[in-house]
């Protein structure tokens, strides 16, 4: 039987996706929280507009989707504080225009190969060692900025105006979370893909909430739930020879089925 | 500490607000807070007393006239430590948020701590006095979600004080919430104002209960219609002239 940890491009997957799943859930938790997890849907469409244009210009696309992301993440938090365009429009504006430049960019290239494909649904393949690098640096980043802002974000997340009030520089955390927020993306694409990111940040989070624990608590779990995701989904793909982004997603899908019908049990017999 | 009731806390001076093209929705107000005055703002609705709130905490400028905050232009206030605010319970809370009292009492210490330190022994000393105060020590690891609406909004008190501020901003504090802990918050500002000397600002529809718990009064529909002592207040005929003849009032003895 073929062992898993003998194969270093496997090894690499297995590596990025264990961080993608936990710094994913720590970003997720605000997004959640804040109904903006569409935004997640956005700047990974924007990423692939950075993959495209990575890939035209023989520049390490997760550099390029890294870019783009930050870009847009930036962008869109200004035309929200503009208020002259609804928080949803400015999103879906982002998603289709970025959409629109990577088909024509891929249609410029006259397609890429195989490449491509494994973008939009993730292949643990394509995560080169220069890419674990910049993931692992960049996950230690975000898995420090977020418990050096966890007072602050809490209090935005629950209470934008109040926090505003009480003196805290709501506007810098923003702008830093927003940040945080897009390099996530960027970064769990190598290993989802475009389409299934917004997965990996939402459904643990959805789930965990079911448990209705404490803050951190919550985060915790979400952590928990999306790091055993990963390692089965890995793990089943890699014997079975199917999609892992699918698969990881589909495992969340099932905990959060199961954890649903399980806490909504314990709340009828409680009635 | 009692309060030195000469001082001014908050002046404000020939303010107006309105939405180009629209008509005022505030028209040259002037009003002065002094340290440990309870003061009810009540009047119609859309009649401004919100709009007054937001620009007394800085959340919408002015389109003409000036405010200050404990002596400073509110566009340069920064002293927001001195400040606390309970928002409309209603409009900006999440029942699923989870979070324990605790945990939204501590958003209350914050700020006072500052970016890129965590709570501490004092902060955590603090967040258990303020949950004392509002009597939900017992309640600490619940999550808020889980708590009548009465006591809700004393978590929210709790997280204003935690933060030890020296006036306290209340908007519609008690909407949605059952008569009898309406009493029981009510009592708890009177015992915030009395015994801690904390400046009070209400905002409030219910002219019944600010006219009863409240020192000072403002009556306000788009202009400063009233401003002075509740019970003046009810004597004249400014109910009658704002809500129509059939107002009735009921004042209870004190």
């Amino acid at each position: 039987m073929l062992n898993i940890f003998q194969y270093s491009f496997a090894l690499r997957g297995l590596e990025a996706g264990l961080l993608i799943a936990l710094i994913a859930p720590l970003i997720g938790i605000f997004l959640v929280l804040r109904r903006y997890a569409l935004i997640a849907d956005t700047l990974s469409h924007v990423s692939l507009a950075g993959v495209a244009l990575g890939l035209i210009a023989g520049v390490n696309p997760l550099i390029t989707a890294l870019a783009a992301s930050t870009a847009a993440a930036i962008a869109i938090e200004r035309l929200r504080l503009t208020k002259r365009i609804y928080g949803e429009t400015a999103l879906s504006l982002f998603l289709s225009g970025s959409l629109a430049i990577a088909i024509v960019l891929i249609g410029l290239a006259h397609g890429f190969n195989t490449d491509l494909f494994s973008y939009l649904f993730g292949s643990i393949v394509t995560v080169k060692q220069s890419d674990l690098v910049i993931i692992g640096l960049l996950s230690l980043l975000i898995l420090a900025a977020i418990p050096a802002f966890y007072k602050e974000l809490v209090y935005i997340t629950f209470d934008e105006e109040a926090a505003r009030v009480s003196g805290l520089p709501t506007k810098f955390i923003n702008t830093l979370f927003i940040i945080i927020a897009s390099i996530t993306v960027a970064l769990a694409i190598p290993v989802v893909g475009v389409l299934l990111i917004s997965a990996l940040i939402v459904i643990p989070v959805a789930t965990a909430l079911q448990l209705k624990k404490n803050f951190w608590q919550t985060i915790l779990c979400a952590q928990g739930i999306s790091v055993l995701s990963v390692l089965l989904g890995i793990i089943i793909s890699f014997y079975q020879d199917l999609s892992p982004g699918g698969m990881i997603v589909l495992i969340m899908l099932v905990i959060f089925i199961s954890v649903f019908l399980i806490t909504h049990d314990n709340f009828h017999h409680a009635r | 500490m009692l309060a030195d009731h000469s001082k001014n806390i908050i002046e404000i001076q020939g303010v107006s607000f309105g939405y180009t093209g629209n008509e005022l929705a505030l028209k040259d107000i002037n009003l002065n807070v002094h340290a440990g005055d309870y003061l009810g703002i009540i009047g119609p609705n859309g009649g401004g007393k919100t709009t007054l709130l937001k620009i007394m905490l800085g959340l919408l400028s002015p389109t003409a006239g000036s405010v200050r905050l404990f002596g400073q232009p509110i566009e340069k206030f920064s002293q927001w430590t001195r400040v606390g605010y309970v928002p409309q319970k209603a409009v900006q809370f999440d029942a699923a948020f989870p979070a324990t009292v605790e945990e939204v009492a501590a958003m209350g210490r914050a700020a006072r701590r500052g970016l890129l330190r965590r709570l501490n022994k004092t902060d955590r000393e603090k967040i258990t006095n303020a949950l004392a105060q509002v009597g939900l020590v017992a309640e600490r690891g619940r999550l808020i979600g889980d708590l009548s609406g009465g006591q809700q909004q004393r978590v929210f008190i709790a997280r204003a004080l935690a933060g030890d501020p020296e006036i306290i901003f209340l908007d519609e504090p008690t909407a949605g919430v059952d008569v009898k802990a309406q009493e029981q918050f009510y009592a708890l500002l009177k015992k915030l104002n009395q015994t801690l000397g904390l400046t009070l600002i209400l905002v409030s529809h219910d002219i019944d209960v600010v006219a009863n718990e409240a020192t000072e009064l403002a009556c306000i529909n788009q202009e400063l219609v009233y401003h002075g002592a509740p019970h003046a207040f009810i004597k004249g005929d400014y109910l009658n002239r704002l809500y129509g003849k059939e107002t009735k009032f009921i004042l209870h003895n004190h």
